[in-house]
């Protein structure tokens, strides 16, 4: 049985106390973690240094980033296991959102329809305005 | 000569309030209250304060935000905007009091949960 690809988005946050460069590494660590773990990277952004909203590991603030990824649900349990095992990752969050982009996607379809008839709903409504104001 | 000054001024008076109070029923249905008892007063008046005066007095209906600016997803990420459903000890605020539909309230419930998880919000606010 093949295992479904499915997509994640991985938030974690790197302790704060490290150099830019130092930073940078523990991201690149994680990525090819990611890769030998057995899932996809899609994407990774930083979305840099922010205060915590209470502390972690008497930590005040710390150094948000963005991993999405695609792979079968183990593969992303391993990552999420060497994620607990970094030790200058304080926190983690796995978010799956595969199934989100779908029902967005069918939201925006319905809505693109909806905006294709409506100029001649439109036109209907400008009719019968200017009626009962004559009236 | 000054009863018939009067007579003219209550017929134009009354004039004046039938058409405001035909239109009363029509169109803002909460200002039923205020309207009508305000109709033997100055004519012209009530049309123009029945639009915004009542509600003053009665609740404005609440409505979802989420509906009514077409926001489709509730992102755990978008702090922005879930701290508006958050009071400031950090609880998630109630259906009742921001008007959120139910649906709406599900999904935003669930990413103020993972926002908090990943400290983006607090659980509870210090001390």
């Amino acid at each position: 049985m093949p295992q479904q690809q499915r997509m994640y988005e991985v938030m974690f946050i790197v302790r704060p106390d490290l150099a830019e460069e130092e930073t940078a590494r523990v991201i690149s660590t994680v990525e090819s973690g990611a890769t030998a773990a057995g899932v996809a990277v899609k994407n990774v952004e930083r979305m840099g240094k922010r205060r915590l909203a209470y502390k972690v590991r008497k930590f005040q603030d710390g150094m948000y980033v963005l991993l999405t990824v695609e792979g079968p649900g183990s593969a992303v349990a391993e990552l999420e296991r060497r994620l607990r095992v970094a030790e200058p990752v304080i926190k983690y969050i796995t978010v799956r959102v595969d199934e989100e982009q779908k029902r967005l996607a069918k939201i925006k379809k319905i809505r693109d329809s909806k905006v294709r008839q409506r100029p001649r709903t439109a036109e209907a409504a400008a009719d019968s305005e200017p009626a009962p104001a004559t009236a | 000569m000054a009863d018939e000054e009067k007579k003219e001024v209550t017929t134009t008076g009354e004039a004046r309030a039938t058409p405001a109070a035909a239109e009363t029923p029509a169109a803002p249905r909460f200002g039923r209250p205020g309207g009508p008892g305000r109709r033997p007063g100055p004519g012209g008046r009530p049309a123009g304060r029945g639009e915004g005066g009542p509600r003053k007095f009665f609740r404005r209906k609440k409505v979802c935000k989420f509906c009514v600016e077409k926001i489709d997803s509730i992102n755990y990420k978008d702090v922005r905007l879930l701290q508006q459903f958050v009071a400031e000890r950090g609880k998630i605020v109630p259906r009742r009091l921001t008007g959120v539909c139910t649906p709406h309230q599900r999904r935003l419930t669930a990413a103020i949960k993972q926002a908090r998880n990943i400290a983006l919000l607090p659980f509870a606010a210090r001390y």
